[in-house]
This record gives structure tokens, sequence and C-alpha cells, in this order.
């Protein structure tokens, strides 16, 4: 076994193989950059090595600094986490020259199934089940039209080199196609710098199963069971499970002896997950396989009882696994939800700031949270803006379902828009309960799972005019204490000798306005304070509220320029239309690049852009104004 | 400390009778106030609405700190007085909090005969700013009136408690850095336009607050000059032209966090007058007291339950509980707010009144603010008692009340009868705040007395020349007298003249007395210089 290992990766994943490594009594080694000086990571490691500027391609994804700092501590094995070099060859490539143990599988499967047209090859071959679909290399756009013509709508467009639903887009008919590719292609140039495209057949209602498999150097290879990822929004996992709703042992069977037959195809070694499409006659077929331990492994360790990261240094080590399959039995249920810095109610925006108060949920054995960030840590627009993984776990998916639910309204984050009120009604919708997932499952249940419908509001909107007494009542509490009288009576927040109010309030999209009762029954709700006013945690959903305050006029001058702002900080990637052109409303005016996002800016009205204050390449604020631009409708 | 015990038993049939007795009496009070907070009515609060202006009780809402307390003073002013309707005499006083600091707040209700100055509402707003003054608390004017009552201005405009004293109190408080500010929000004509004028800060409502010396009208008959009201004296006027105005607010919610901001930035912070406690709810229900105020006045009960169902923790340490026991003196804590109450348990006795002395001069002496609870039908009279000095006993007593210098609070819970009312702080002795229960009767003494008294002189007379007055004469001389005293006495008269600062619910009392208590800590607690006691 080694006893020093360096960590090419930051942030949750990083935190998470140190504490195992530090388990099995092996130093570790952190790398940071400017940005991630004081960050966990690097307090938890033994050592950490400086690695550069924040952005990642001057950092975390330079290869001969990472090989640079593993020589120079001395590093006998690096593991590289997910995402950044986790599935990178040549990085793979030089551990090997330098003589340094990539803990990860070989070289020759990164190249394997780094492409996926080649992938696919590869496991036709292997007979491992494929979904229809073009992976040549002609790339010509009206070979690809045709293809997708052949093949009927909806396709699936995908970059060749892709991952996490970069350069992804699915087209539903035959004239959206041409800008689809295009846009597509672009996202897939600047996140691989590759722009090969796959065209493949859209199922209807699939779901996201994977198998994880371990291979070790000899020869032999098991799965660790399934986890179903359907739950996904723009081809991004939100909750994963395991094992998955409805999966027979016959159907995980034969998907663990596909994944396992795909595994041995690439001689692989190691932690590998086989992405299957199950749709809903039990078919599945393979889509791709990512040569890395993936982010949502721990629902796999919580229903093996197995440490995912610990097997990948024991085969990396040259060791055999340490169980067969038979060993292996699956034990209860297990959940994982992503808490993101992003704005749900604005199309899931990525969020940044500072993280001015971080109370995850008790960690117990049934609850776990995976995260790389403290109260007081900055999300950055420099790297993903998750903030942690919520994991649960209990004897059987309804129980787990409410350790989930009573996790995330425990889960409290202020300075930053999260995702947490939008996971909690995700779990807590009916139609999640009942475990009838698909890849479309969230704009299928949009209307629930927003919590936007009128029964909703009605539901909500005493229990948040009550909450806004509460809240009140706690603020003025505060403020007595502070105070050097706190005993006087002016403190109390009863509205003595006033009549009962009324208040309006923005519930969701809605507003109600109405008198506060305080003998609504709020205890099985809590009640959280957020940016820009509350958010409550009822049994039946979370709801983001805001007392409505009187209209104080407007001042003349200040008006009101549009959403002609950047939606956040950025970079101008293209400027779609030339100045004095007339356009339509809806037009796209510009495209910005952030947070490895695409983000158009449409046109309000129909007119021309009068000027853009920026050249395409240029870093802009959010919130700053983009362009100026003559409305034709005035 | 001692906790009092109390012997009530809410399960007699006499303490059900008190009860229903108190409820008609309180049920009324409340349908009379709800009345009242209704203005000028349905037509004339929608014409006042439609011009896009908050109704006053609204701009009060509005400008208050959100679920904070608000102590409405004189609700019941002019009621039953003019011969027509000017509900709360057109003005809405009281005491709120406003960015967290104890305000006086002044609102016209431009809803009630467009919101003009009766005598009563001249009364009622210098009531209010001598409660400002009194009690170092800024004042904020919500202006929306049209001026004096024209009709009425021999009684409103020259004396020196007449529209006059309004600026010269606002000069003499803002000379004293209690802090005034003006809201505009309506009309602020002739002598008016001082309010503004005279504030330290002001802000008017652009296209709705007017301020001038003369309307458009008087202009037109004085000059000839033909101008709109806007032109003359409207918001951008002022905001930009004359100056009179500091802010101009886009509307009337606007106002009203400009004058939030306005008292947020005053710099002021309250001084805190000796040793707080946690306040600590009685341990009797003030409901109670409905069932313990006897239907009948002439009863007597022990005015310990009162105290009982008032103080913290009904916590109450006497001073000579046996001696002079018709006057109960004792320490106690309101909201945590150490006072000394004085209680009337029973006609005042020359004891009595020297106990009372005694124990005002205590509190002075440390500082406590006094409590008086008023049910009093006067000093013992006859022979023994005048021999043994009542008079200058019961003077020792006004003396000490009439100069200790200590916050008195002065709730009338029973009878306000002659000197008795002198000696228990009634309203001629300047306490900070006065309040009455709905079952209380003042006058010089009882409908009664008094009428027998007249009988007496009358039947002297009839004596004098010889003849007779007949039984069923002297009954029908001395009905309208009782009737008359009964009518004057009433909680309702009194307050319609502001002879007290409120009518209130009896279970409120703690409540009341909290927040006046609190208010008055606005002020440093000054030394007491005595007069000479008669001994």
């Amino acid at each position: 076994m080694f006893t020093k290992i360096l960590i090419a990766n930051r942030g949750e994943i990083a935190c998470r193989i140190i504490k195992t490594a530090r388990h099995m009594g092996i130093t570790t080694v952190a790398v940071y950059s400017d940005a991630d000086r004081d960050a966990l990571h690097v307090k938890m490691a033994d050592e950490a090595v400086y690695i550069g500027p924040a952005p990642s391609n001057e950092s975390y994804l330079v290869v001969e600094k990472l090989i640079q700092a593993a020589i120079e501590t001395g590093a006998q094995a690096v593991h590289p986490g997910y995402g950044f070099l986790s599935e990178n060859a040549e990085f793979c490539r030089q551990c090997a020259i330098n003589n340094i143990t990539f803990i990860g599988p070989p070289v020759e499967a990164i190249l394997a199934m780094g492409s996926k047209s080649a992938a696919k090859t590869i496991m036709a071959n292997a007979d491992v089940p494929l979904v229809p679909g073009y992976h040549g290399d002609d790339q010509s756009p009206e070979l690809l039209k045709n293809e997708a013509d052949a093949m009927g709508y909806p396709v699936l467009l995908k970059a060749a080199a892709g991952g996490g639903g970069k350069g992804m887009r699915a087209v539903y008919s035959a004239e959206d196609f041409d800008s689809a590719l295009n846009a597509a292609k672009r996202e897939a140039l600047s996140s691989f710098n590759d722009n090969i495209m796959l065209v493949e057949k859209y199922l209807l209602k699939p779901r996201h199963v994977e198998i994880q498999v371990f291979c070790d150097s000899h020869q032999n290879a098991v799965y660790l069971f399934e986890r179903d990822c359907s739950v996904q929004r723009r081809h991004q996992k939100v909750i994963e499970e395991a094992p998955a709703p409805g999966m027979t042992p016959e159907l995980r069977q034969e998907m663990g002896a596909a994944a396992i037959k795909a595994a041995r195809a690439i001689n692989y070694e190691g932690a590998g997950t086989v992405e299957f499409l199950l749709d809903s006659r039990g078919d599945f077929f393979f889509m791709e396989m990512n040569t890395r331990l993936q982010v949502e492994h721990p629902v796999t360790e919580m229903i093996s009882g197995q440490d995912l990261v610990a097997w990948q240094l024991i085969v990396a080590a040259g060791e055999p696994l340490p169980c067969s399959q038979e060993q292996l039995k699956i034990n209860g249920h297990a959940f994982e939800a992503r808490i993101y810095a992003e704005d749900p109610d604005n199309d899931f925006l990525p969020a940044t700031g500072r993280l001015s108060l971080l109370h995850p949920p008790a960690e117990s054995s049934h609850v776990r949270v995976d995260t790389g960030v403290v109260e007081g840590d900055e999300v950055s627009i420099y790297y993903d803006p998750m903030i942690a993984k919520l994991i649960v776990w209990d004897t059987n998916r309804t129980r787990a379902l409410a350790r989930l639910t009573e996790a995330l309204s425990n889960y409290r984050i202020a300075g930053v828009t999260t995702n947490i009120g939008f996971l909690y009604n995700l779990a807590t919708s009916n139609a999640f309960s009942a475990g009838d997932v698909d890849t479309g499952f969230i704009e299928h249940h949009s209307d629930e799972i927003f919590r936007q419908r009128e029964e909703d509001i009605n539901y909500a909107a005493p229990l948040a005019a009550s909450a806004v007494l509460t809240l009140r009542q706690e603020h003025a509490a505060t403020i007595a204490q502070q105070s050097n009288e706190a005993n006087s009576p002016w403190h109390l927040n009863n509205s003595w000798g006033r009549p009962n109010p009324t208040h309006t309030l923005q519930i969701q999209h809605s507003q109600r306005t109405l008198c506060a009762n305080t003998e609504t029954d709020l205890s099985h709700s809590s009640i959280v304070t957020t940016e820009d006013g509350f958010g409550l945690f009822t049994p039946q959903g979370y709801f983001s509220c805001r007392e409505l305050l009187p209209d104080l006029g407007v001042d003349d001058l200040d008006t009101d320029s549009g959403n002609l702002k950047a939606p956040m900080h950025g970079t101008l990637i293209a400027l779609m239309v030339d100045i004095g052109v007339a356009v339509k409303r809806g037009d796209t005016l510009l495209v910005m690049e952030a947070m490895k996002m695409e983000h158009t800016v449409l046109a309000p009205s129909d007119g021309v852009v009068t000027e853009f204050y920026f050249p395409a390449g240029a870093l802009v604020e959010g919130g700053a104004e983009l362009l100026s631009f003559e409305d034709h409708d005035l | 400390m001692s906790v009092i015990n109390s012997k009530i038993s809410t399960k007699s049939a006499e303490f059900a009778a008190n009860v229903s007795a108190m409820q008609v009496q309180v049920d009324d009070l409340k349908t009379t106030l709800a009345h009242i907070s209704q203005g000028g009515g349905a037509k004339s609060c929608e014409r006042h609405i439609s011009r896009g202006k908050l109704l006053p009780r609204e701009r009060v809402q509005g400008l208050l700190d959100p679920g904070s307390p608000f102590l409405e003073l004189s609700a019941l002013a002019a009621h039953d007085v003019y011969g027509e309707e000017v509900p709360a005499a057109g003005i809405i006083t009281g005491i709120g909090r406003v960015s967290g600091q104890e305000c006086v707040i002044v609102a016209n209700d431009a809803t009630v005969k467009g919101g003009s100055y009766y005598p009563l509402t001249v009364k009622k707003h210098l009531r209010a700013q001598a409660i400002a003054a009194e009690n170092n608390l800024p004042c904020i004017y919500l202006v929306d009136s049209g001026g004096a009552n024209l009709p009425r201005q021999d009684e409103v405009f020259p004396d020196r408690e007449h529209f006059g004293r309004i600026f010269f109190n606002q000069a003499n408080m803002s000379a004293r850095n209690i802090p005034q500010i003006a809201a505009v929000m309506g009309s602020c004509t002739a002598g008016g336009a001082y309010v503004p004028a005279m504030a330290d800060e002001s802000i008017i409502v652009k296209e709705q607050g007017t301020i001038f010396l003369a309307g458009p009208p008087l202009v037109k008959a004085a000059t000839g000059e033909i101008v709109t009201a806007e032109d003359l004296g409207g918001g951008d006027v002022h905001a930009r032209i004359s100056g009179v105005a500091d802010h101009l607010a886009n509307n009337d919610h606007h106002a009203l966090d400009l004058a939030r901001k306005a008292v947020a930035r005053l710099n002021r912070v309250k001084p805190i007058n000796g040793d707080l406690k946690e306040a600590i709810e009685p341990a009797y229900d003030a409901q109670e007291i409905y069932g313990i105020v006897p239907a009948d006045s002439r009863k007597s009960y022990d005015v310990r339950e009162i105290i009982a169902r008032t103080v913290d923790g009904s916590d109450f340490d006497e001073f000579k509980a046996l001696y002079g026991t018709t006057l109960v003196c004792g320490f106690a804590r309101i909201f945590g707010y150490p006072v000394g109450i004085v209680a009337n348990n029973g006609i005042l006795f020359g004891e009595s009144a020297q106990k009372g002395a005694h124990f005002i001069e205590l509190c002075a002496q440390r500082k406590i603010p006094l409590v008086f609870l008023q049910n009093i039908t006067g000093f013992m009279v006859g022979k023994q008692s005048e021999n043994d000095g009542i008079a200058k006993h019961g003077a020792k007593m006004v003396t000490a009340v009439a100069t200790a210098n200590v916050p008195k609070f002065t709730v009338l819970i029973g009878g306000s009868f002659g000197a008795g009312n002198y000696g228990m702080c009634g309203r001629a002795y300047d306490p900070r705040f006065m309040f009455m229960w709905p079952n209380a009767r003042i006058s010089v003494m009882g409908g009664e007395q008094a009428a027998g008294v007249l009988a007496q002189v009358t039947r002297d007379k009839y004596e004098r020349d010889g003849t007779q007055w007949s039984v069923e004469d002297e009954a029908s001389f001395k009905q309208p007298i009782i009737d008359n005293y009964e009518h004057q006495g009433h909680p309702y008269y009194a307050s319609a003249r502001l002879w007290d600062d409120g009518v209130i619910d009896p279970a409120d009392t703690r409540m009341v007395l909290g927040l006046s208590i609190s208010a008055s800590h606005n002020r440093v607690i000054e030394d007491t210089k005595f007069g000479v006691f008669r001994m």
C-alpha cells in the first residue's frame, strides 16, 4: 500500500479522499490555487502545494504542475477525484512516465471510453446493447441532420468528448436542428476543445440507471449494484438513489452482467460506472462509461457498506478486490441530494457569494454530508457551484425519503441562493414519493415541484402570514435583548392597541393579501430567512415568501432599462447582431458564458442595437449594462 | 418581596354579577371607540381615499414599527360635545414606536370636518405636545388640516392655551432638543402652515400636500392673483423653490418612510433611570378585575386585589401596612420598572394622609415613579377630624403630591371626589398620564351629597321664611342635580373634555401603565425639592 498520495482535485471530493486515506494511514498532499488558499481540503491534508491562479486551466487542469507537485512531495500515487484531470489520458500517461501510480484505470481504458463514438463501437462489438444513433466521423451538418431525420425526432446531440451536460442539446423537430447543432458545437469547443458531435435517438420516458463496477489487476470484476440518477435538470443529476426504484433482482443481474462485459471489453481496472438508459419496457442501452469515481458514489457506499475510495486505493496498489460478487449485499436505501449554489427559479442560474451562514443537518448513521466548504467560504465563479452532497440512508425507500426531507429542511445556508427549497419540493412531491422517475421528471412535474399551483399557494398563504408574525416577534425579542431595557412593553410585538393588519405576501410567483392569525399552526413547518424574505418548509413543500412592502413610488429619473444586463459575472462570447440592424423581439443579441454555461440575452422587443458596450471576449461584471437598445414598439 | 394572596372567589354569584356589570360598560366603551375609529364616516373616507391618500389611522399604522404597541390618547375627545359628531376631535394622538424610539404622534383626520381645529382639537393637540415635553419624546406631526374652525375662532385663536401655543411649544421643544418632525400629507393652511415651517425637519407629499398662509380663494380676494393650490404651495414649490419642506415624498407611504428615517437618525439614546428587572406577569388574571369591582359603586373592596392583578408577579411590599390603613402604599414593579403605589382603600383620615405624604417623600427621594389608584370619596369630615387637623394632614399629602418630581401616573378606578382628587394626584397635579376606568366617576362631590347640600341650603331658606318644603318638592329639586352630577361625572364626559388621557378597559391597566411608565423614562428623573409641610 502507498504511504503518501497526492490528490489532484479540490472541494468535497478532495476532502472525501483525504478522510479515507487518513483512515488507512496514508499521508495526503493537497493542491490549491489562489482561490483555495484557505480551503477546507488544504487544511485537512497533511501537506499542500500551490499550483497557480484561480482559473482551473491555469491550475487544476495543468498536468505538469500536478506531476511536479507529486514529484516534489514524494507522492507515490495520484488520486484525480472526478472532473478536472480524472479522465485525462495525458495525465494518466505522465503519471506512468514519472513512476507515479494513477489511481484509476489504465490509460488505454480512458482512451477507449474518452471518445463516445469509439466507445460505442467497442461496446457494439462486445455485445452491449446500444441506443440507435450516429457515431461517425463525417461531421458535415447535412449528414448529421439526415441521420437525425432518419432516426426520427426527438434526437439528442452530444459532444463526443463531452460530459456533465456540456455540449448537449435535445432537438424536438427538424427546424430546430441547425441552431441546436451550432450551440452544442460551440459549447463543446469551449468546454473540451473538440466539437465532434454524436446524434442519438432520444428515448421517451427513459431512466438513467448506472452500474458501479470495480475491477482489479487479478482478473476480478464485480458490480456494486445500480444507482438511479434519472432526476436531472439541464442533463445534470440532482437527486440520485440506490437501489433504483422498481428494480428487480433479475434485471439488476442482467444489467450488472452487461456492465462487467463492458468493463472487461476495455480491460478495465479500478472504479468505473457504466451508464445505461432504461426504458419503460425494461430494455436498457449503453450510454457511456465513466472511468472514474462518480459524484454520487456515496449512495452505493451507504447501501453496500463499502468504502469505494478504499477499494480504489487497494486496486491501484495492485491488491485484489476486497469482496467477491457473492459477498456483496444491498442493505436499505440511500439518496444523495446535491446542494448547489444556484437559483432554481431563474433557470438554475449558478449563484456566487459568501456562505455567511452554513449549518448542515447533524451527521449520524443516517445522514452524511460530504462538503468542501465551511461557513465564511466563498462560492466563486471559478469552479463548480456545488456546496455539498447530502446523503441519507434508511432501511427502505420511504424511510430514507423521510430522512432526506427532514435533513433538507434542517439545512441552513445564507449568503448564497441555493437549490435546497427546490430539492425539498422535489423530494416531497407525490411523483417522487411514488418512485415514478425518468430523465424528464423535472419538466413533466414542474407544476408540482415548483409549487406554483393555486392549491399550493392557498395552502401556504396563512402559514406564510403567520410566519411573518413569528419572524417579527423573534426580531423584536432580539432587539429587546440587545437594548438596555429588555423589560419594556414597547418591545412587545403583538400589535397591542392597533388593528390586526393585513399582509401582502409574495409566495412563489403569486401574491396574496391576508390577515395573519397567530393561531395558525406552524409547529410542523420551519422558517428560514433568505436573501430577500423567508422560506417555509412545510409538510406540503417549500415556499419562498416575501412580504411586499408598500409602493414608495419611484423617482422619475430612475428609468428601467429592461433585461439588457449581464445575468452574472462571465465572459461575453459572441455578439449575434450588427449595430443598427433591425431585430425582432426574442432574437438573440449576444451570448455570454458564465460558470461554463451559455446564457443568451434576447431582444426585449422589435428594435435595433445602437451600441454594444463590450467587445466579444470581454469579462463582464454581473449586472453590468451590456448594450443600448432602441425600442421600435414605442 | 411578598406575593399578594388573593381572597376573591371567582365562583361566587357576586363575582358573576360584577363581571356582567363591568362587561356592559367595557362593551359600550369598545363599541364607542370602534365607531370613533371610523373617522368622518364612509362617504368622507371614500372621498379621502379617492385622492390617493391613506386614512389617518392607516398613516399612523404605516409610521409605527410593525407589530409594536400603540397607546392612543384621548380617543373620546369631543365626544357628544358639539352637537355634531367630531370623532376623536378630528385628530389622532398617541405614543408609538418609530424606528425603535417612543414618539408622540399627532395626525390630523381630514375626513372629520376637513381636519379643522375645534376648541377640543386644539386642547388635544396641546395635550399631546405636553406629554412630549414632559416625557422628552420626539413629535411627529402628520398634517392634513384646513386650520382653525372659523365659526369658533374665539375659542380657538386668541387665548394662551389656543392655536398659537402649538407653535410656541414646537419652538420650545426644539430648543430642548425634543425633535419636531412634520409630514405634510394634505392641506396645511394659514396657522397650520407653521407646523411644517416650525418643524426641525419637514416632509411634503408631491401633488398632494400644500403649505400656504392663505389659500387660493383668500389670495384672490386679497390681491386678485389667480393661482392653483399646487403652484401656490405644492410639494415641488416647497422642496425646490421655497425651502419650507426638506424632503419631497412620492406618496403617503414614502412620506411615512421618510419620517421613519428622520427618526432613525436623531442620535438619541433613551436614558435608563434606576434598577430594571425582567417583566413578570401577575400571578392572577387581569380579567378578574371585572368581578372584583362591585357593581354597586358604594360597596367597598380591597384595592390589593387590583394591585395583585397589575404588578409584576403580584409582588407588593407594603409600607406601613398596619397604620392609616385606608391608604395602601407600597413598592412593586410594573413591566420590570420600580414603582411606588398609592391606592385608596376607604376614606382618607389624618393618619392615612400623613402616611401617604411620607411614602411619596420616600419615592421622590429614591426617584421611583408613583402610581395612584384613585377610588376616593374624600377626606374624613366632622368635628373630631377637623380638630385633629385633617386639613393640615391633607395639606401635607397635597404638598407632597404637588412637588414630588418623579413621574406620576393616575388611574381612576372608582370615585374621584373633592379634595381626595387632589391628594391622589388628579389632573391639576400634572400626572404624566391619567386614565379612567369606565365605572369611575369624577366630581367635586357625589351627586347625592351635592343634592343634599343644595337641598339643605334651600330648606334653610324655606325655614327662615317660615314656609314648608314638601318631601316631594325636595325630591324633585334634588333629582336633576343628581342626574346632572351623574352625567358630568361620567368618564366619557370627562374624557371628551380632556380631563384625562383616555378611558381604558380595566383589564388593560397593567399594559397601559407599563407603556406610560416606559415612555416616561425617556426623561431623566430629577431631584425633588418639596414645599413647606405644615406640621
